[in-house]
């Protein structure tokens, strides 16, 4: 029988019983065929491939990442604690070194999902990659990570909950978002002023294949990621860059997708967004799982695989071999960059709109970082919603200088309870999520 | 009455049931040279006196097929692998000669890329070359469509036999164990045909006119002429017997352990309300896995005859058997030669036994009669050790729902069955060690030919429905259908249900005794583009393991 050269954990949870609506993408048969092509390949036989099922992710794994309003209980359902919960442990695996690698095939998605949370925007609720990392660094301590997001959307609840935190370098592969959903994840969106340049974004234009994909990879990301040195490397296994997606307007491959793993050789991936649960997810899931584990993926290829229809034109490649040009440069030039932005403000403020598509609700929010120079600074967000319930929230980041912290706990205390439905702290020091109420 | 015969690797045993009575038992040792001789050296015994006419029924658990295949004595076979995009293939190559045709069936059974014809042709006359008749055809995904491999069987059949189709063996998604499975069930299949040719012949001469059935590895029977199509389906049923007949004396409704403690071995099964866990997939022989049903049972290195020394201050227990006890001129100390010294079986040389936990205990500081005690406590710790890492494998098997993950069965085991020679003896050491109550039958003669001769027939299928392609496919019986576009799960329920006794009855299974069950269903809308264009509904329907009766009663046990 096979033998796979690394170790490697994979917790498959399709969740055959729970969807948005009966006829959403992100429902019941989503996993189907991708659980009967890893049955029918015997993947469950390979030597050093180990299943596992997920663990139940609790209140405060969440609370450690999202305000939910009004509350984790009326937002978050059992499948997203389960789905959190899949990432958790396939993290667990890694850093219990049960195996060397670890794969959470699990849905529902988290990307989309932001800090805080009015409900289920581009189908995620919690971010199920931010929820295993703050879980993971809470049981094994400090680690600087890189999330590398190759979803064909932008992850933009990754890079908001990411964007002042330097230990998180944060990289999104994505469809332009000119031309799609949620419509960021552009390059200069760059970081918060603890964390400036820390957040890179690499639109790409419809069209892009493999070998505009394999070409951000080795002439960007790698490059970037070993400038960076992290600890941990997570891919947010996104899909929908695949040829055969109904949302979106790439051309990237299964043994596309197979290759840019290898490469980019990610200690832990987590499934994000991909809804051509046919044509796509099973040979893109194999793919992924072959790469992992160290096993050959050459002959990973879709049945209507046509290399002559999925060329990229040559326009694409000069794009895209400049947008590469130009990114990298800013990243090295971060510290000018923030050095320039900053100057000498103590709090740095931003205005943003956010739209929740799946539920259709609107939010209007106020983020303020002090800018600190011995940590990453403590954080407020200002935020109401066209169904109202506004609400004032206070974080303390994991970092927190002790003037931080006290200036945390000293914010919340004084805040003027009338004007908000609740007001939450988020102690990431201590772990302690408090929160209150007029 | 009930004749059933159990051969295993040291005996054969045979038992004569009558009215949920046995009335007579034989034994005798297994001679691997003539395998044939040994079954009737063993009934010979049993039925001399008896009235042929009034036998009912009669069930065989063979070694015939396991051995061919661990001695390598099976048939060359020619394998025809449709091994489609993904894993790499070199693995698949189990036969003499393996041939990688092109052709491909995706996951809803749809052909993406036809066989061609020439290609078969070009193997047929590669395999006639070498001289090879046996054959076995296995695609990816051959169980939602097996077209291909029916192809393939028309152009071959004339020329080559047997021929094992892949999809015919089982109807579970695993295509490597697939092409495993029909290789194996090639490779022995002239070895049983002649195996049951003989039978026939005998029992003709014996003038025995009743049903014969041969045990299969999952603790049900098939008629011996079912068993000549699929010969695989008989490996390994030595530990399916075991169990089987346990159950005959030790009859419970609840989650348990059972243990059978041999000489060298100890096995460990389970039981799930009452009935014997399966293996998720299917069992294990030579390098392959396979698709064969068959009951959930790991054996240690455990045993009554088991060698045991002290090493580092610790006393250690086999895993090997150096040949007899102490107790009966063996080389070295074993939990036998404890349980004559505290006084719990009385055999052999008690001075003997004596001398070897004297040995022990010197080692130790202990008198010989606390070493035997810490020996056989040591003993249990390790059955225990090892059946609660096997429980906690079972509980986290991964499951596919909601539902299933926050309320889903676990087993808890509330029981320990014990049978085997030691059981006795090492029935309450078990009972303190694992805490809970430990029960064996007082008399337990043949439990494994009781077993045999006592278990019903079993049966599974596997249906899969495709309402948007309008398909029906039931792969084991070879059974691709046209349906309505709007068939239901509980249509599709009732037709399982009616085919599993159609299939059961084809294996052997008189009309009492079938009792189908649907063991998994899912019904999930195929959405396309925001449209639901139809159903895919799978269901998998058993018979499961159980016996025609017990010989239950108060009398028969203990602890």
């Amino acid at each position: 029988m096979l033998v796979a050269k690394n170790r490697l954990g994979v917790v498959l949870f399709p969740a055959f019983d729970w969807a948005i609506s009966p006829t959403h993408p992100e429902r019941e048969e989503r996993l189907l065929y991708t659980q009967d092509q890893i049955f029918e390949e015997g993947i469950m036989d390979i030597e050093n491939i180990k299943f596992y099922n997920p663990e139940i992710a609790v209140k405060q794994d969440i609370q450690r990442v999202h305000f939910c309003v009004p509350d984790v209980e009326q937002r978050v359902t059992k499948s997203h604690l389960i789905s959190a919960g899949g990432a958790i442990k396939a993290a667990h695996a890694v850093m219990d070194k049960e195996t060397d690698k670890a794969f959470a095939l699990v849905r529902p998605p988290g990307h989309h999902a932001q800090r805080v949370v009015y409900g289920d925007r581009g189908f995620c609720i919690i971010n199920i990659e931010a929820v295993m990392l703050e879980n993971l660094r809470r049981k094994y301590g400090h680690c600087r990570a890189a999330i590398v997001d190759t979803d064909c959307h932008h992850g933009d609840g990754t890079q908001d909950i990411y964007w002042n935190d330097r230990d998180t370098l944060f990289i999104s592969f994505h469809q332009d978002g000119r031309t799609l959903y949620p419509g960021t994840g552009f390059i200069d969106e760059f970081g918060g002023p603890g964390a400036m340049g820390y957040n890179i974004n690499i639109p790409l234009p419809p069209g892009t294949g493999e070998e505009g994909f394999l070409y951000v990879l080795d002439n960007l990301v790698l490059p970037i990621l070993s400038e960076y040195k992290p600890d941990l490397i997570i891919n947010s296994a996104g899909q929908d860059n695949h040829y055969t997606d109904p949302l979106t307007n790439m051309n990237f491959t299964a043994w596309g997708y197979a290759e840019l793993n290898h490469k980019l050789n990610p200690d832990i991936a987590v499934l994000e967004g991909g809804y051509s649960i046919e044509g796509a997810l099973p040979y893109v899931n194999l793919g992924i799982i072959l790469a992992m584990a160290g096993l050959d993926y050459s002959h990973v290829r879709e049945p209507d695989y046509d290399p002559v229809k999925l060329k990229q034109s040559k326009k694409i490649t000069e794009y895209i071999k400049e947008l590469c040009e130009n990114i990298y440069n800013r990243w090295r030039q971060k510290d000018l960059i923030a050095y320039e932005f900053i100057k000498d403000k103590d709090y740095i403020t931003r205005q943003r709109q956010i739209y929740y598509d799946t539920d259709g609700i609107l939010e209007n929010q106020t983020q303020t970082f002090k800018v600190c120079s011995k940590c990453s600074g403590v954080n407020m967000i200002k935020s109401n919603s066209d169904r109202g319930m506004p609400i004032f929230a206070v974080t303390i980041p994991r970092d927190a200088c002790s003037s931080c912290v006290d200036e945390g706990y000293k914010i919340y205390k004084d805040v003027d309870m009338q004007k908000y439905f609740k007001v939450y702290l988020q102690d990431r020091v201590n772990d302690a999520y408090l929160d209150k109420q007029s | 009455m009930i004749v059933g015969l159990d051969m295993g690797g040291t005996n054969v045993d045979a038992v004569l049931i009558h009215q949920g009575k046995i009335i007579e038992t034989s034994k005798i040792p297994t001679d691997h040279s003539n395998l044939l001789e040994s079954i009737w050296g063993a009934l010979k015994p049993l039925l001399s006196g008896q009235d042929p006419a009034k036998i009912e029924r009669m069930i065989l658990s063979t070694t015939i097929s396991t051995n061919a295949i661990i001695e390598q004595k099976t048939d060359p076979v020619g394998m025809i692998i449709e091994s489609g995009p993904g894993l790499q293939k070199d693995f698949l190559s189990c036969g003499r000669e393996n041939i990688f045709i092109g052709g491909y069936i995706d996951h809803r059974g749809r052909e993406v890329s036809p066989i061609d014809k020439s290609e078969i042709e070009k193997a047929a006359k590669t395999l006639k070359g070498k001289n090879i008749s046996a054959v076995a055809v296995a695609g990816k995904f051959s169980v939602r469509n097996a077209d291909h491999e029916i192809r393939i069987n028309e152009l071959l059949k004339d020329e080559f036999f047997p021929i094992t189709l892949g999809h015919t063996v089982s109807g579970k998604l695993n295509f490597p164990r697939r092409v495993f499975t029909s290789y194996y069930n090639s490779a022995v299949y002239t070895t049983f045909l002649k195996f049951s040719e003989s039978i026939y012949k005998a029992l003709q001469r014996e003038k025995i006119n009743a049903p014969v059935s041969v045990l299969k590895a999952d603790g049900g029977t098939m008629s011996l002429k079912a068993g000549e199509r699929y010969p695989v389906n008989t490996i390994l049923s030595g530990p399916a017997a075991s169990v089987m007949g346990g159950q005959a004396f030790l009859e419970t409704s609840k989650d348990a352990i059972f243990l059978d403690i041999g000489g060298t071995t100890t096995d460990i099964s389970f039981l799930a309300d009452g009935v014997p866990l399966l293996e998720p997939l299917g069992i294990k022989i030579g390098e392959f896995p396979t698709l064969v049903r068959s009951l959930y049972s790991v054996s240690i290195g455990v045993g009554g005859d088991s060698s045991v020394c002290v090493k580092n201050n610790k006393i250690v227990i086999g895993p090997k058997r150096l040949g007899r006890p102490q107790a009966f001129d063996g080389p070295c100390p074993t939990p036998t030669d404890a349980m004559i010294v505290l006084g719990l079986i009385s055999c052999g040389n008690k001075s003997k036994a004596l001398s070897a936990m004297k040995e022990i205990g010197e080692q130790l500081n202990l008198c010989p009669e606390a070493a035997a005690s810490a020996i056989l406590d040591t003993m249990a710790e390790m059955i225990k050790n090892k059946a609660e890492e096997l429980l906690h494998e079972i509980n986290s098997h991964p499951v596919y729902t909601v539902k299933e993950l926050l309320y889903g069965k676990k087993i808890k085991p509330g029981l320990i069955q014990v049978i085997g020679g030691p059981a006795k003896a090492m029935a309450p050491i078990l009972e303190k060690s694992f805490g809970i109550p430990c029960r064996y039958p007082k008399v337990y003669e043949a439990a494994n030919a009781v077993g045999a001769a006592l278990a019903r027939t079993t049966a599974e299928i596997t249906m899969f429905i495709d309402t948007a392609q309008r398909t029906l496919a039931v792969p084991e019986m070879g059974l691709y259908e046209k349906i309505s576009k709007d068939y239901t799960l509980e249509e599709a329920r009732l037709k399982a249900i009616d085919l599993l006794k159609q299939q059961s009855s084809l294996l052997g299974a008189e009309k009492g005794e079938i009792q189908a069950e649907i063991v998994e269903e899912n019904s999930f809308n195929i959405v396309r583009g925001f449209y639901t264009s139809g159903k895919n509904i799978r269901i998998r329907a058993q018979i499961k393991p159980g016996l025609i009766y017990g010989l239950w009663g108060d009398k028969n046990v203990s602890g």
